[in-house]
């Protein structure tokens, strides 16, 4: 690790007054990913903002059709929160798998969203639902937000400040697991919020991605039997030591079928 | 005290006594010492898997703050290069290939994370700051990172001495007439295969801390070592040129090994060099990627293998050509592992008449291999049981038909093989019927029945295996080449009130020694073992050893130990019978008691000690005071575990995911002194078979650079892929050891991979399968599911 200035602002806007002044300042939330960067020596920020003492981030309450998940909301805290299980179950299932325990109590959904690992489960679950990520500046729609690997509509110093999802009438989600990192190799969530069907897939390609092959045949038929043959092309697609992109366009299928089996 | 304890002596499953302290964090392990003034080492290492070093400027690193020191290969020109530690000749009698590996790279650098510089500094993150300050400038040279790359002609050459990157071209058995019998056969069943190469990834990475007193000239080294005498003896002696007396070599608490932590390391000598230069204590503690990068990795053989069978399905020849990846340099036991530990097994449980092997052992532009839990073993192994199951679909012979068919009878021990060795004892039909019992192997058709009607392949795999271990008799491994012998050590301390300290020249790193060791002497002596204590792992306590390896410390460390006690209790007879006026003969001893024949004249075992030591009745012009005595026990043969493992396994077939569903082992191990430690340690070894069988896969790619070097990429084994495993043993006793005993350490890495596989190409079979390469995963096994659909649709 290298030498770094750290910061715990008490506020958002103390949090954006730090971070807008230095271009090599980065915020940490859980610090599950930025840590083992950091320890790697992969990143080199001149300050490291701790957002953890910010209670504008903090928080997940049910608001209208909406649930309103603050970012500092940490997995174990989405897994197990009354609110996410009567409301998303899908989501509270979904975050219950993230990494193992010592992860869930500290990474964050504001982490893993502004963060946008390919492999991570939550992005798959804010495109699913069509959910709107509310930051310190504005409202960006999920469509908008997520741009490829590790890349997001958040500026640079812009934070993420809280996600809301409408409330779906059925979503389930699945995935297979990476074997070594137990990340995610392909996975599939599905959700059918006010009518219409959305088709999030996430680990099979660089970042996450609607399924519009899949929405189109689940809205006339909500059923695993209408995506079962739907074939997903394998160009583009991850392909590494672990699999390549035709397995994976062929776990994407499958998941798909087990994601609309969980949804019910 | 005295009371006799039988529930604590051989056969008792007693709580393992060093528990307590490593489940309540109190271990001492080498990164948890520290010394006045200790200074820190970090090492830059190559990103190159081959590269000339044209140029290395430290004036920067040098000048950065808490740096104390930086030093290159340039700086060590008195320094001796990393010996092997075995001699392997070619076919032709010639001497192997054996280039010169520096400390320090010179001139080029041969793999990723070969150590090119070494900075000191005042803490671990300035050196590291400093490290990557150092300018380096490599011009990158192609580089071959597999067997098949580094044998093509015109590959580049790792070492420009060596021509075509052959170590040594190697072979054992009789050529002319193993081709003969080929022409006799009425089938012939051939099998290409690679055994898989691993990472080790003991729980604890290499550690070292070097540190020099100037009033006394005296080095000590802390070291993740599992043989501390022997990292003595090939630093002292080859490197750093410092004697015996004035090195002292201590591995303390060591948290996993695997065989990773055998060889001699350049870190170990650079603290250890380096402590000198500075005056200063020196530590070096690796990072998980250089873990990844520099501890030896195991196994990496391609093998192309053909057996010839009559027309009973008899073994009459089988022929093995292996090419065996050495890495960039020899480490220290990496020549013997694909020659004498592998080669000679390849008789396995049959008795074919006729064994020929060749082996080419090839530098390349990797991390050196060396042996890793089972050693050579598991390679020959995988490759037998495999090749046996193949013979059986070929054949049409059922594979436990054919498998006893071939068994070598109860009969035939000792019973000479083809290749060298002469197993002393063994009863593999009841292991196999006894393994088959465990795991309803009758009962299995119907299982697989109700998998498919869940949509699940179901398969059966088997394996029937015997290895060598408890290394070695002296004479006959320095015949093959070892430069060293391979007796063992062992010191019984009785002290004036009766307890004992023991002292081992094996080291324990998790396998329990310091509670089996300890029953042996309970055993015997009667004493308490809460009142013996077995050190280790101390060049400067014990007085000589050659280490854990090759489930060697029970069959001759422990037999080290009853010589030593053969020793104890003959003194300590002497003296009972000169407190109680009888004659030597006379006195009995059992456990704790010594007994005038035929009398009720006893002598307890303090009493003797105390006179021992407090020797104002004593026979002083016959007998020394005191009661401590050494052995040493140079084995007779190896030691000849065996026995069968059965896995059955569940695929699923959308996603190729295989689910381990149980796990049988029937071990022959010899006499068992610990049955739960037995089990422990059976388990683990079956957990790391499944691991290289379905998981672990150590990738590099074309250039050299190692894709596998995180966890993020590398899959270990963890609880949730492991099935429930069920450990039980069938004794025959070994007949050339004190014990009865064999070992046990290494069976369940050695006979677990190709039941697991076998059983993957048994639930694969309806796809025509013939045979999986290890790791088994998923994604391969989807593969293959896949390309046989429009072929079974066809159909
Ligand atoms: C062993 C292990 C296993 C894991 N397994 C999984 C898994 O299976 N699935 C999965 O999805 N993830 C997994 N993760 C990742 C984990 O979920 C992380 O917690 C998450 O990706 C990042 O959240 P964090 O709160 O820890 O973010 P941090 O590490 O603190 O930050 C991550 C990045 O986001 C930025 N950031 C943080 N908060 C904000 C904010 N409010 N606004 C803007 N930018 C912000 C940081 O600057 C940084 O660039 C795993 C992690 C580990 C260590």
């Amino acid at each position: 690790m290298y030498d770094f200035e750290y910061h715990k602002p008490g506020s958002l806007a103390d949090a954006v007054k730090l971070l807008s002044a230095d271009p090599d300042a980065r915020p940490i939330s859980g610090g599950q990913t930025l840590l083992p960067a950091l320890k790697h020596r992969l990143n080199k920020p001149t300050s490291v903002v701790d957002l953890s003492g910010i209670a504008e981030l903090k928080g997940i309450k049910k608001e209208g059709n909406k649930l309103v998940i603050g970012a500092l909301a940490k997995h174990f805290e989405v897994a197990t929160s009354p609110e996410v299980k009567a409301a998303i179950p899908a989501l509270a299932q979904m975050a219950g798998t993230i990494g193992d325990t010592q992860v869930r109590n500290r990474g964050t959904i504001g982490g893993s969203v502004a963060n946008n690992d390919p492999a991570a489960d939550y992005p798959s679950a804010v495109l699913g639902l069509n959910a709107t990520i509310v930051t310190d500046k504005r409202r960006i729609a999920a469509d908008d937000f997520f741009q490829g690997m590790f890349t997001t509509a958040l500026e640079p110093g812009e934070l993420l400040v809280a996600i809301e999802f409408p409330i779906p009438e059925k979503a389930g989600y699945a995935k297979m697991r990476n074997p070594a990192s137990r990340y995610v190799m392909a996975g599939a969530f599905i959700a059918k919020t006010g009518g219409a069907v959305r088709v999030a897939i996430n680990g099979a390609g660089p970042g996450v991605f609607r399924q519009t092959e899949m929405e189109t045949a689940l809205a006339a038929n909500w059923s695993p039997d209408a995506v079962a043959n739907i074939k997903q092309d394998a160009d583009g697609l991850n392909s590494d030591i672990h699999g390549s992109a035709e397995y994976r366009a062929h776990l994407v299928t499958v998941m798909a079928k087990r994601a609309i089996a969980a949804a019910g | 005290m005295n009371v006799v304890t039988p529930f604590e002596g051989i056969g008792a499953s007693v709580k393992r006594k060093e528990d307590l302290r490593f489940l309540s964090g109190r271990g001492q392990y080498t990164d948890d010492i520290n010394r006045p003034g200790q200074t820190y080492a970090a090492i830059l290492r190559s990103p190159h898997a081959h590269a000339r070093i044209a140029s290395i400027d430290t004036a920067a690193a040098s000048a950065m703050p808490g740096v104390v020191a930086v030093f290159t290969g340039a700086d060590m020109p008195d320094l001796g290069g990393i010996p092997c530690g075995w001699q392997i000749h070619n076919k032709d009698g010639s001497p192997m290939a054996e280039p010169m590996h520096p400390v320090l790279a010179v001139g080029k650098a041969r793999f990723v994370g070969d150590a090119v510089a070494v900075v000191i500094g005042e803490t671990r993150a300035q050196a590291r700051d400093a490290a990557e300050a150092i300018a380096v400038e490599y011009e990158p040279l192609p580089a071959v990172a597999t067997t098949e790359a580094a044998l093509a002609p015109g590959a580049p050459l790792v070492h420009d001495g060596v021509a075509g990157n052959l170590c040594y071209d190697w072979h054992i058995g009789d050529r002319a007439v193993n081709e003969a019998a080929f022409t006799k056969a009425a089938k012939v069943v051939e099998l290409e295969l690679v055994n898989n190469r691993l990472v080790p990834n003991a729980m604890e990475p290499r550690a070292a801390i070097g540190d020099f007193d100037r009033t006394t000239d005296e080095y000590t080294l802390y070291t993740t070592s599992q043989n501390p005498h022997v990292i003595r003896l090939l630093m002292g002696a080859f490197v750093l040129h410092i004697p015996e007396h004035k090195l002292r070599v201590v591995a303390p608490d060591v948290g996993g090994g695997f065989g990773s932590k055998i060889f001699h390391y350049a870190e170990e000598a650079i603290v250890t060099w380096a402590a000198g230069k500075i005056g200063r204590p020196v530590k070096w503690t690796a990072e998980r990627t250089e873990s990844f990068i520099t501890d030896a990795h195991g196994r990496d053989h391609v093998t192309k293998a053909r057996l010839a069978l009559d027309a009973d399905g008899k073994f009459l020849a089988l022929h093995v050509h292996t090419l065996a990846n050495m890495g960039a340099y020899l480490s220290t036991f990496a020549t013997s592992v694909p020659t004498y530990l592998y080669a000679t097994l390849l008789a396995g449980v049959y008795t074919t008449p006729t064994v020929y092997a060749e082996v080419k052992a090839v530098f390349t532009n990797t991390v050196p291999v060396d042996a890793y839990r089972g050693a050579g073993r598991p390679e020959a192994t995988f490759l037998l049981e495999r090749l046996v199951d193949v013979a059986a679909a070929e054949t049409g012979i059922d594979r436990l038909e054919i498998r006893r068919r071939n068994f070598i009878p109860n009969d035939a021990f000792p019973y000479q093989t083809p290749v060298a060795l002469q197993y002393d004892s063994g009863d593999y039909t009841a292991t196999l019927e006894q393994a088959l019992k465990t795991a309803d192997w009758a009962g299995f058709e119907a299982r697989r029945a109700e998998a498919k009607a869940r949509g699940r392949l179901r398969g059966i795999g088997i394996s029937t295996y015997i290895e060598a271990c408890g290394i070695a008799p002296s004479a006959v491994v320095g015949s093959l080449g070892a430069r060293a012998g391979l007796y063992e050590v062992g010191t019984i301390r009785v002290h004036p009130t009766g307890s004992v300290t023991v002292l081992t020249g094996t080291h324990s790193h998790g396998q329990g020694h310091e509670t089996t060791l300890a029953q042996l002497v309970t055993d015997r002596l009667g004493v308490p073992l809460a009142q013996v204590d077995i050190v280790h792992g101390d060049t400067a306590k014990i007085p000589f050893g050659m280490g854990t390896y090759g489930s060697r410390s029970l069959a001759v460390g422990g037999s080290a130990m009853v010589k030593a006690m053969d020793k104890i209790v003959a003194k300590a007879r002497r003296i009972a019978a000169h407190l109680m006026e009888a004659s030597v003969e006379d006195v009995e001893f059992d456990r704790g008691t010594f007994r005038v024949a035929g009398t009720d004249k006893t002598k307890s075992w303090g009493e003797i000690a105390l006179t021992a030591y407090v020797p104002h009745n004593y026979p002083i012009e016959e007998l020394e005071p005191g009661l401590d005595e050494t052995a040493f026990y140079d084995p007779k043969n190896f030691t000849y575990p065996g026995g069968c493992h059965i896995c059955e396994v569940e695929i699923e077939p959308e996603t190729g995911i295989t689910t381990v569903i149980n796990f049988t082992a029937v071990d022959d191990v010899g006499r068992v002194i610990n049955p739960m430690i037995v089990e422990g340690q059976v388990q683990g070894g079956v957990a790391q078979g499944i691991g290289q069988a379905l998981l672990e896969s150590c990738v590099y790619d074309g250039e050299g650079q190692l894709v596998s070097a995180s966890f993020m990429d590398y899959q270990m084994p963890r609880a949730n892929d492991l099935p429930p495993v069920s450990v039980a043993t069938h004794t025959t006793l070994c007949t050339h050891n004190p014990l009865g005993v064999k070992g046990c350490g290494e069976v369940g890495a050695i006979g677990s991979p190709p039941a697991v596989i076998n059983a993957v190409v048994d639930a694969l079979k309806e796809y025509g399968v013939r045979h999986i390469e290890m790791p088994a995963t998923a994604a391969k096994i989807w593969g293959i599911i896949n390309a046989s659909r429009p072929a079974m649709a066809a159909e």
